[in-house]
């Protein structure tokens, strides 16, 4: 990306954060902390969403069958069945049946597959289309696209749409209130759906074994649309085929919860059209068999069955669109889908979609706004690891379309990347490098880096907002500091405290403390000399080279584990990746023998509390007031309630923060581009940190990328929680003390 | 079936909390119970004989300006589901959807022998009718809502109320 690519990029996101980010943040914040009450009530929540998957993961694996058993049931109905190779292909069809039937004008429910091929753009040569969702129809008459998947005009405030009204329909008393607007929709809405002669719906899921489809709304609108016209045509991905309707139910039950944070929506419709009801003919003020109904189910393709073929982008056909990853991202939760979507798509799944669907070049427009913060991932309710599928594609987006033709110059960059990788993201995943560069040069690196003109230098060349404080490289490292030290003679237990890059050269401190607190508690430590965990070059979407440090880290610590010492982590993103990410990036054994013998370092220093070691060893918090943040990944392993716990013992007064992210996600918050977006999630944090009661409390996070957000963004300082806890003094037994 | 004692205290709690008032009764009391919730005009379709019958001021076999007049709606429920305190109405050829659908309020009438724990049960029974011979369900939880307007509102297609009259032998 050029300088001036990145500047347009910042503007734009900085117009929409302007524009709309008040009305998506209260919005999508409203859903997510339904979503979290909501399954909190639901007992067999986890196991539902296990079920819901592994019923998706059949499907997809089954689904040619299921879609030929799913042609023979509509059509034993009494229904046509069309499948679409394209959105051309099914917009053709749908007009063939539109002409046929002589409309004038056809009604809609809402459904994103019509909106993904297109159709009322299609249409609307021949006929009247009228969207009759009421967010729908709002975004129809304002000319804008969806900013949500499941609540699609949630970037309006009610304040535009009675403009919006008052202007378009100049009624006779101006409208105002929510339910004003709502009813006066209503009664417009109801008029032209009572003229219509097609339906069109889309379907949320189609079972295979009766031609049932499952329409999950809350307006009626649905029921309407289907009820007042003759015709009724519905557009559906392939991929909403399951296999039977006894497997609904797992999806109606997590649907709602995980989306808007309803236990259901007011309307679940099983059709299996050609629906029962008699025909309603308003004009002529009669009705008419059920028979007269006739039902076109319009099958599509459109790029899916490639996915199904592609086994990084399958799991994006388990999504069914339910938004809880939109709801539960930071950065979603700030600019909606105008900034993190694509043509169709938004929220952290849409990479998929749009990639499977529209092409790499569509999903790179918004892939970077996934930071890899992974909250998305215990909200989804068919468990798509979210995150990777944004990774992946990075990393395709990276590779380019002519990837081989790199091959010559591969060698000469100290990476697995192409030559063609932007420059500003081999900077960000070679920070192993850079660090170690700047550790050595220190204090002369730091002085150099912070001057003006070296700033606007690397923001130029690439992209690192000069706003922005850059990490101080300590002239000793951490295992400089640790090596040829000695530990505990006779500890109780061995752990080898995984040196990460930022504890090793920017938060040494951090280190150290961490080293007193293990063995204060009596176990030997050891600093051992292995490589950056790989998180870097991971987050920038370079997995080849990822995988390399993975690979020799595991070598560098395996040693360790067969020789019965445990492994501690302080950095929450590299104990998420030893947990997480190396499962894709090593063989199966070595990735379990590290992640089974990996810890937080609260983690462990909670189970050595909790196996007899005494917390008087440690600093005692005698109601010490503390705000406590804890690292996003760190909660999706559910591994910081541990730090929590440990303060709590030790008499700390904490206050722990409920945002999802703190918005700075390691390379993130650096970039120009991306700059006022993490800031506007920063301030989420900071105004839970600066409210009554909690303002004058010491701040203390786990992360470096939520310390370095902190101390950009608060005036008092903070810390990792271990420099409380930690002794100041070296332990007793510590040899050659 | 029966329906044991809690199943059917799970479901009159459920349906409170999504707002939808309901009256437990005996075939015989239907008529009144419906009466008493009902303002005309209504519409609506023949309940079957087990849950007593309609009364007489309510229309059947309604035409479509009828049923944009209505303000009440009488069908019945095949089904209600505990957990969520859902009505599963039907389609049928006499035209219970619209009757349950346009009109302001929606009275259904449910057989507490229907009522069943949750929603695997509901859907184990809706399965074999739609593997049998097609059929239609809305699993209709509370009143038709929206919040697409900047607050929660209700009635934004369907029906803004809701009653339920539950059927005891």
């Amino acid at each position: 990306m050029t300088a001036s690519d990145r500047r347009s990029k910042a503007d734009r996101i900085r117009h929409v954060l302007e524009a709309e980010g008040d009305a998506v943040a209260a919005n999508t914040q409203g859903f997510n902390a339904g979503r979290y009450e909501s399954v909190a009530d639901l007992e067999a929540y986890e196991d539902l969403k296990s079920e819901a998957r592994a019923i998706k993961k059949d499907a997809i694996e089954r689904l040619p069958e299921l879609i030929d058993e799913l042609e023979a049931a509509v059509e034993a109905n009494g229904g046509t069945v069309y499948i679409a190779d394209d959105a051309a292909d099914a917009n053709a069809y749908v007009r063939e049946v539109v002409a046929d039937r002589d409309a004038d004008r056809v009604v809609k429910s809402k459904s994103m597959t019509s909106e993904e091929i297109e159709l009322n753009e299609a249409l609307a040569a021949d006929c009247d289309v009228v969207e009759t969702d009421l967010g729908e129809w709002v975004l129809q008459l304002a000319e804008e696209a969806p900013s949500h998947i499941v609540a699609p005009a949630i970037h309006k405030s009610r304040e535009a749409i009675a403009d919006l009204f008052n202007e378009r329909f100049d009624p006779d008393e101006e409208l105002e209130t929510a339910e004003e607007l709502t009813m006066f929709a209503r009664e417009k809405l109801g008029e032209q759906i009572a003229d219509a002669d097609v339906g069109v719906t889309g379907a949320n899921f189609l079972t295979a074994d009766s031609g049932t489809m499952a329409l999950v709304t809350s307006e009626g609108n649905a029921r309407k649309t289907v009820a007042a016209t003759d015709t009724h045509v519905a557009v559906a991905g392939v991929e909403k085929v399951i296999p039977s309707v006894e497997e609904l139910a797992p999806f109606v039950e997590l649907i709602g919860r995980s989306g808007t944070g309803q236990d259901i929506t007011s309307y679940v419709s099983l059709l299996t059209p050609p629906v029962d009801s008699p025909t309603l003919d308003f004009q002529s003020d009669e009705t008419g068999p059920a028979a007269d109904r006739d039902f076109h189910l319009v099958l599509i393709d459109n790029g899916r069955l490639a996915m199904r073929e592609d086994d990084q982008l399958r799991e994006t056909l388990y999504c069914i669109r339910c938004s809880a990853c939109s709801n539960s991202c930071a950065n979603f939760q700030q600019v909606g889908g105008h900034a993190f979507g694509g043509e169709t798509y938004s929220g952290g799944i849409a990479t998929g979609w749009e990639a499977g669907i529209e092409g790499l070049d569509t999903a790179a427009e918004f892939n970077d706004l996934c930071t890899g913060c992974t909250r998305c991932v215990n909200a989804c309710p068919v468990e798509i690891d979210i995150p990777w599928i944004n990774t992946v594609v990075r990393d395709r987006v990276n590779l380019g379309e002519d990837a081989e033709l790199d091959w010559l110059v591969d060698g000469l960059t100290p990476d697995e990347e192409p030559a063609g990788l932007d420059p500003q993201k081999r900077l960000f995943g070679n920070f192993a490098t850079l660090a170690k560069l700047g550790s050595a040069t220190a204090p002369l690196s730091n002085w150099l880096a912070d001057t003006g003109v070296s700033r606007r230098l690397m923001e130029r060349f690439v992209g690192i907002d000069r706003r922005r404080d850059l990490p101080a490289f300590a002239s000793e490292t951490f295992r400089q500091w640790a090596d040829g030290r000695p530990t505990v003679a006779d500890p109780e237990r061995e752990v080898v405290l995984f040196p990460d890059l930022y504890t090793n050269h920017v938060q040494v401190e951090r280190g150290k403390a961490a080293v007193r607190a293990l063995e204060a508690l009596d176990v030997a430590v050891r600093v051992p000399d292995v490589p950056a965990s790989g998180r870097a070059p991971l987050s920038q979407g370079m997995i080849e080279t990822a995988r390399r440090h993975a690979e020799a880290v595991a070598d560098g610590l395996l040693d360790h584990v067969e020789a019965g010492r445990d492994v501690v982590v302080i950095e929450p993103s590299d104990h998420a990746l030893f947990q997480r990410e190396y499962e894709r990036l090593l063989d199966a054994d070595r990735y379990r023998a590290l992640a089974d013998d990996s810890y937080e370092l609260f983690e462990y220093v909670y189970g050595l509390l909790a196996n007899g070691a005494s917390g008087d060893a440690l600093a005692s918090g005698d109601g010490r007031r503390l705000a406590y943040h804890s690292h996003c990944q760190q909660r999706t392993l559910g591994v910081e309630r541990y730090t929590e716990a440990v303060l709590d013992d030790l008499g700390f007064d904490v206050v722990t923060s409920d945002v999802e992210c703190c918005g700075m996600a390691g390379s993130f918050g650096y970039k120009q581009e991306y700059y006022d977006v993490s800031v506007a999630v920063g301030e989420e944090l900071t105004a839970q940190f600066t409210a009554d009661g909690v303002e004058d409390r010491a701040v203390v996070a786990s992360g470096t990328s939520c310390l370095d957000q902190l101390d950009d963004l608060l005036e008092r300082p903070s810390k990792h929680p271990i420099e409380l806890v930690a002794p100041t003094a070296r332990a007793e037994r510590v040899s050659g003390d | 079936m029966t329906t044991d004692h809690t199943t059917l205290d799970r479901f009159t709690e459920r349906l409170d909390d999504f707002d939808v008032s309901h009256t437990l009764t005996t075939p015989d009391g239907v008529p009144d119970a419906i009466e008493a919730v009902t303002d005309l005009p209504a519409v609506g379709v023949e309940l079957p004989d087990s849950l007593g019958r309609l009364p007489e001021s309510v229309e059947t076999d309604p035409s479509p300006s009828d049923l944009e007049a209505a303000v009440t709606g009488v069908t019945a429920a095949t089904l209600g589901i505990a957990d969520y305190g859902s009505l599963v109405l039907p389609s049928t050829p006499d035209g219970a959807e619209p009757a349950s659908l346009y009109p302001d309020r929606h009275v259904a009438v449910v057989a507490a022998a229907d009522v069943v724990p949750g929603m695997s049960e509901a859907l184990a029974r809706l399965g074999d009718r739609f593997r049998a011979d097609g059929g239609d369900a809305i699993v209709a939880t509370g009143p038709s809502a929206t919040a697409d307007m900047g607050a929660l509102v209700k009635g934004a297609h369907g029906p803004k109320a809701v009653h339920a009259v539950v059927v005891r032998p």
